[in-house]
């Protein structure tokens, strides 16, 4: 028996509201967030044994700090880590192994960051060794890195631009339904061709929105989350994959397949794992800092065939009343970027029948990726049988 | 754009941070030449510059000079300015460029309506007051 697979759960998510100025620190928002989560799921803050979170440039908290402010003041389990959108699956399997293993019972997995009126990651130069030859060229923010996969997928694949259009638009869709979305209002082909360039091929809605805000989920055993208020969310499988790193994440130079990001590297073992395939996925919670990374996302999983994601978006497949709901929040892109950890607590609601206005149908099984190129993450998530 | 154009309240380019692995990269493009490590176990050439192989992990290396001839892999067009740096320099075109030795690179174009799958391009010099920069333009026919 594996030791992993669907020994635990999660058994609630928080989140705070979205906004591009939220006049509160980093820690307020990721009390409110963990607080949140503990409450969804019924549990006192006070048996909390472990917090996981994650940071970029030094934007968030410490986990031992959200620990003092929520009351959890023994904790056997913690964990600062400092990637970006790879992390979000990662931390719930960390949090599922403590558990898994005994060293914590109840552990808090947070994100939290004034990421819009605070450090704006899409904004910052990264850091890394290969910097040195890209930013005095002007290849400095992530948006151009992204772009440069983008355009090369399009040379391979034949797809256009407007296959990375039918991506937002379908996500758009979803956030119409989505009161937290920051971009709520109907995307339109007309609008996307018309909207800003950024670094083309994208434009400004191939772009994930930048807020402030946070988001938690909390992990626990299969055991004990059933004696907790909500469907538990058992976490059937967990994978990561980095592949081709270089000297930094925004070099990709000797990639050796534009068409196969880490998704298309970790999605074995994630399935075996998990024993299921693609194809009992029932929704998708999938990374789209880009549109781009998206296409790249759902191919390598094996939820479309390489190079037809565009196209899949645009036939409705993902979109509400489609035959695989995916980022039904909005995802990053129209509901705001909490780096991720909004594509894992969306995950948990709908599997908890509280996707209000944007429910899925059929909530049995869920895939949630972290990540765009280089490396990344994913876990399955499985309704308690 | 010549960098006097750049409106004077607009911060100079970064400068390049050489370190020792790079140092013989940016002094050739001082020169006007293209000098990369060439591993003389594998013998791949490689960029950037580092210690290692990439591809053998292998520490020894020479300089190769290279032809600056190569053909577009992937391009973009910035439109957007990420830093106060190049808000003057937008919009530019960033190429990556498989060069005739087997090596991927990243430089700038200026045309920014030229870029092509593809496209043969040949390396450029820009001197910068502190560095110089390897561009690429269109090969002439
Ligand atoms: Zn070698």
């Amino acid at each position: 028996m594996d030791p992993f697979a669907g020994r635990t759960a999660i058994a609630g998510a928080g989140m705070t509201e979205l906004t591009r100025r939220s006049g509160r620190s980093v820690l307020s928002l990721a009390r409110e967030a963990a607080l949140a989560a503990c409450s969804a799921a019924g549990l006192e803050p006070t048996a909390v044994d472990g917090v996981v979170q994650y940071s970029m440039y030094d934007d968030s908290v410490q986990a031992e700090a959200l620990g003092a402010v929520i009351g959890a003041r023994d904790l056997s389990y913690v964990m600062d880590f400092a990637q970006g959108g790879q992390s979000a699956a990662h931390m719930v399997a960390h949090a599922a192994m403590a558990v898994a293993c005994g060293f914590a019972k109840n552990v808090l997995v947070f994100r939290a960051m004034n990421g819009r009126s605070g450090v704006r990651i899409g904004q910052r130069a990264a850091v890394g060794g290969g910097t040195e030859f890209r930013y005095p060229l002007g290849f400095v923010a992530y948006p151009q890195v992204a772009a440069m996969w983008a355009r090369r997928y399009m040379i391979e694949t034949g797809a256009t631009e407007l296959d990375f259009g039918a991506i937002a638009i379908a996500q758009r869709r979803w956030a119409e339904r989505n009161p937290r979305a920051v971009l709520r209002e109907p995307l339109t082909e007309e609008g996307y061709l018309a909207s800003r360039p950024v670094a083309e091929p994208f434009r400004l809605p191939d772009c994930t929105t930048e807020v402030d805000g946070a988001a938690a989920v909390l992990v626990t055993s299969v055991e004990r989350a059933r004696d907790l208020a909500l469907t538990p969310a058992v976490i059937s499988s967990a994978a990561w994959a980095t592949h081709g790193f270089d000297l930094d994440m925004g070099s990709s130079l000797r990639y050796d397949d534009y068409l196969r990001n880490f998704s298309g590297h970790l999605a074995g073992p994630l399935w075996k794992r998990a024993g299921l395939g693609p194809e009992d996925v029932d929704y998708a919670e999938v990374y789209d800092c880009f549109t781009g990374a998206l296409a790249l996302n759902m191919e390598g999983l094996g939820l479309c065939a390489p190079g037809t994601a565009g196209t899949f978006a645009r036939e409705g497949h993902t979109s509400p009343g489609g035959k695989l709901p995916t980022n039904t929040h909005g995802g990053l892109l129209a509901e705001g970027y909490v780096h991720g950890m909004n594509t894992v607590t969306e995950a948990v609601w709908q599997m908890q029948g509280l996707g209000g206005e944007r429910q899925v149908p059929k909530n049995d099984v869920a895939v949630v990726s972290s990540g765009a190129y280089l490396s990344g993450s994913a876990i399955v998530l499985t309704k308690d049988r | 754009m010549s960098p006097s154009a750049i409106p004077s309240t607009a911060p100079p380019l970064p400068v390049p941070e050489r370190d020792r692995d790079s140092a013989p990269f940016w002094d050739a493009l001082r020169e006007h030449r293209l000098r990369l490590q060439s591993c003389d176990a594998c013998e791949r050439v490689r960029f950037p510059a580092m210690s290692r192989c990439p591809y053998c992990v292998a520490p020894e290396h020479r300089w190769r000079e290279l032809s600056g001839r190569g053909r577009i892999y992937s391009w973009i067009v910035v439109r957007q300015a990420f830093r106060p740096e190049f808000a003057a320099e937008v919009p530019y075109a960033l190429v990556t460029v498989d060069l005739e030795e087997g090596v991927r690179v990243v430089g700038r174009m200026d045309d920014v309506d030229s870029p092509a799958f593809d496209l043969a391009v040949v390396a450029a010099y820009v001197d910068h007051p502190e560095w110089t920069e390897l561009r690429f333009e269109e090969m002439a026919a």
